[in-house]
């Protein structure tokens, strides 16, 4: 017990001392969480399909909230993710269900197949450049600019789909969404992929470095330098091109794809960019974080899940912890402990 | 000359005017039903209960804030009103008095966190958006609400009359309390001290609590009043539709938004009037009413009303770029 309070106190000296606490939070928020739902569902928790499951479903509202993430850093928002990737899969959608001949050869699928994929990444690229050139060249507002897009964009993916489902894909695309590769399921890696790319092209080159800055004072960046509208365009054409693999990964999950998909994550994306950590007004925020924060948040929802509590619960609860977060944030700068 | 009306006619107001006058001009040229009192009736009932919300919002916008949680306030404050008064009864008094109550109470919750977390509004109101509507249909499973008393289902209406065509209008419930919350605001904006408060907040926070206002005290009325507004739009929107659906108002949070920034409301805070927002709502209004007329697919009525929505923000953004632009060069 002795040893428990001092490791306790040991954790609790860490955090304080951190310049950036949120990560240690989530962490501890995190073995919290397991540690309940492990005591609480008795082993169901680790079994292997949970985890399958929770697997297969972080990767789409991650990469999600990578794209929204960028927009957040360099002081911005993009409303438009979701749009962006409903439309993006359904342009691949499109070309696998209508330009495949009947009886094709494996080449010819193939082909097929490799266009239908760099369709819908060069549709959700051209979205974000579209983004970036109302926000860059008529100096429209991230929010108003991409709340327009948005409406748009939706309003052309209902129109063109007549709000039906575009389904029946030819077997090796479902592989994107639902296949295991070493024992690892595919979207993970995706998600890992885009997770390490992102992380190296924010902390290590000139371009996230300007992210940052253009987050912390637009004004300083230009007066230093930097081609602010080149880098406006380059950040939304990022964020758009990660809807794009976030479209792929799931249409062939969902083996269709329709304009209504994972609508309901567009203000989730927010609250998990902030949660992990993710100043809202842009400059700080860390790859890192936002995957504890995702994690964080399909633990609750599996957990609850397990329970037989599933539905809206888990959603009231990610809000909830979002608060409790602020509110420690808050606590500490109130207490004088590290930076204020 | 540049006294008030020359201002008048470079604000977004004007401009909004005369798009939705060459608007009305179209479409009372091109369709028949259009310039009907029947149908203006009819847009007018049928969209009162956006401009409520949207009028709420405009407070919330002009204080320097913003609520996104004000679909899921409407949703709970409806549901609790509706199995009250179903199972209860009740009155009129009692159909609104809930909601209101309700409203008032999510909203100074809401007030209370922003002022005190020190987190932009946005990201505490989405925190909330979920936190009220995940606990309201996990306590509710999600049932849709029908069979309300007879009272309600027929609704209140004044001023009855009737046409040649033997058709009868009257000011009902969605118009009543439409005109109530415009002749409300409209007087807490500008003629009371409280309203000129929350633009001089929403203008320069630092310089508005250095004038000494209380700035805790603005955050309440500011929230709870866009949350009062929309219990009142929650009840509007139950007796028209006669049903009580957990997935009718929640999603279309941005909708307003949109409404709200086409009449030219700043998201910065500190601009924004009563009459812009209520053009914003006609317009969308009028533009959704005319493509339904003119056989346009509903489909297509949300690529329309994204196109209006981009073409509007960027000619102002464009139109003040130039203008710095021009006051850059006469500093040199």
């Amino acid at each position: 017990m002795q040893k428990l309070m001092s490791d306790i106190q040991k954790l609790v000296s860490i955090i304080a001392m951190r310049r950036d606490p949120t990560n240690a939070y989530l962490l501890v928020i995190l073995a919290g969480l397991i540690g309940i739902f492990s005591l609480i569902l008795s082993g169901k928790f680790f079994s292997i399909a949970n985890l399958q499951s929770m697997a297969f479903q972080v990767p789409e509202l991650g990469i999600l909230s990578m794209a929204m993430m960028i927009a957040l850093l360099s002081g911005g928002l993009n409303l438009a993710i979701i749009a962006t990737a409903n439309m993006a899969g359904i342009v691949a959608a499109a070309i696998l269900t209508h330009f495949i001949p009947e009886g094709a050869s494996g080449a010819v699928l193939m082909l097929i197949m490799a266009v239908s994929v760099l369709a819908a990444l060069a549709m959700a690229l051209l979205i974000g450049l579209l983004n970036g050139w109302i926000i860059a060249s008529l100096g429209v507002s991230p929010i108003l600019a991409t709340l327009g897009t948005m409406t748009l964009i939706q309003g052309l993916n209902v129109s063109l789909t007549k709000g039906y489902v575009i389904s029946g894909f030819p077997a090796p695309i479902l592989f994107i969404g639902n296949g295991v590769l070493f024992g690892i399921p595919v979207p993970v890696l995706i998600f890992a992929a885009c997770a390490l790319l992102v992380s190296l092209l924010l902390r290590r080159t000139a371009f996230g470095v300007s992210v940052y800055m253009m987050g912390s004072s637009e004004k300083a960046t230009r007066f230093s330098g930097i081609h602010i509208r080149k880098m406006l365009f380059k950040i939304y054409a990022l964020s758009g091109f990660l809807c794009g693999i976030a479209a792929l990964v799931m249409i062939s999950r969902f083996n269709s794809a329709k304009a209504g998909y994972a609508s309901s994550y567009l203000l989730v994306t927010i609250l998990a960019a902030v949660l992990g950590g993710v100043d809202p007004f842009g400059g700080f925020g860390k790859m890192m974080g936002l995957v504890l924060a995702l994690l964080v948040l399909q633990v609750i929802s599996s957990g609850l899940n397990l329970l037989g509590l599933s539905g809206h619960l888990p959603i009231a609860l990610w809000g909830g912890i979002l608060i409790f977060v602020l509110f420690l944030n808050i606590l500490r700068a109130r207490l004088g402990v590290g930076r204020v | 000359m540049r006294g008030k009306t020359g201002i008048f006619f470079k604000s977004t107001e004007f401009y909004l005017l005369l798009v939705i006058t060459g608007l009305v001009a179209i479409l009372t040229v091109a369709t028949e039903d259009f310039f009907t009192l029947e149908n203006l009736f009819d847009v007018l009932v049928s969209y009162s209960f956006l401009g409520i919300m949207a009028v709420g919002l405009l407070v919330v916008l002009i204080s320097g804030g913003i609520d996104i949680s004000f679909t899921a306030t409407a949703t709970v404050a409806q549901y609790v009103m509706a199995i009250f008064i179903i199972r209860h009864g009740g009155g009129w008094w009692l159909a609104f008095l809930i909601p209101i109550a309700i409203g008032i109470t999510l909203g100074a919750l809401n007030a209370v966190l922003v002022y005190n977390l020190r987190v932009h509004s946005i990201i505490i109101t989405i925190a909330t958006l979920n936190v009220f509507y995940g606990v309201l249909i996990f306590v509710t499973k999600g049932k849709w609400i029908y069979s309300f008393p007879d009272w309600f289902a027929n609704g209140l209406r004044l001023f009855e009359f009737s046409t040649v065509d033997g058709i009868v209008y009257s000011v009902s419930l969605p118009i009543i309390v439409l005109l109530g919350v415009l002749g409300m605001t409209g007087f807490l904006l500008n003629r009371s001290s409280v309203g000129r408060q929350v633009y001089a907040m929403g203008g320069n926070l630092d310089a508005a609590r250095r004038m000494g206002f209380h700035i805790f005290r603005l955050h309440l009325f500011v929230y709870c009043y866009m949350g009062m507004l929309a219990g009142m739009a929650a009840v509007v929107q139950a007796q028209l539709v006669q049903t009580v659906a957990p997935n009718a108002i929640v999603g279309r949070e941005l909708e307003v938004v949109a409404a709200v920034v086409l009449g030219g409301a700043s998201l910065a805070g500190g601009a924004g009037t009563l009459l812009g927002t209520v053009l914003g709502v006609t317009l969308i209004a009028v533009m959704q009413n005319g493509l339904t007329l003119m056989g346009v697919s509903s489909y297509w009525h949300k690529v329309v009303i994204g196109l209006v929505i981009l073409v509007s923000v960027s000619i102002t953004a464009y139109n003040r770029k130039l203008e710095e632009r021009r006051h850059a060069e006469i500093d040199v």
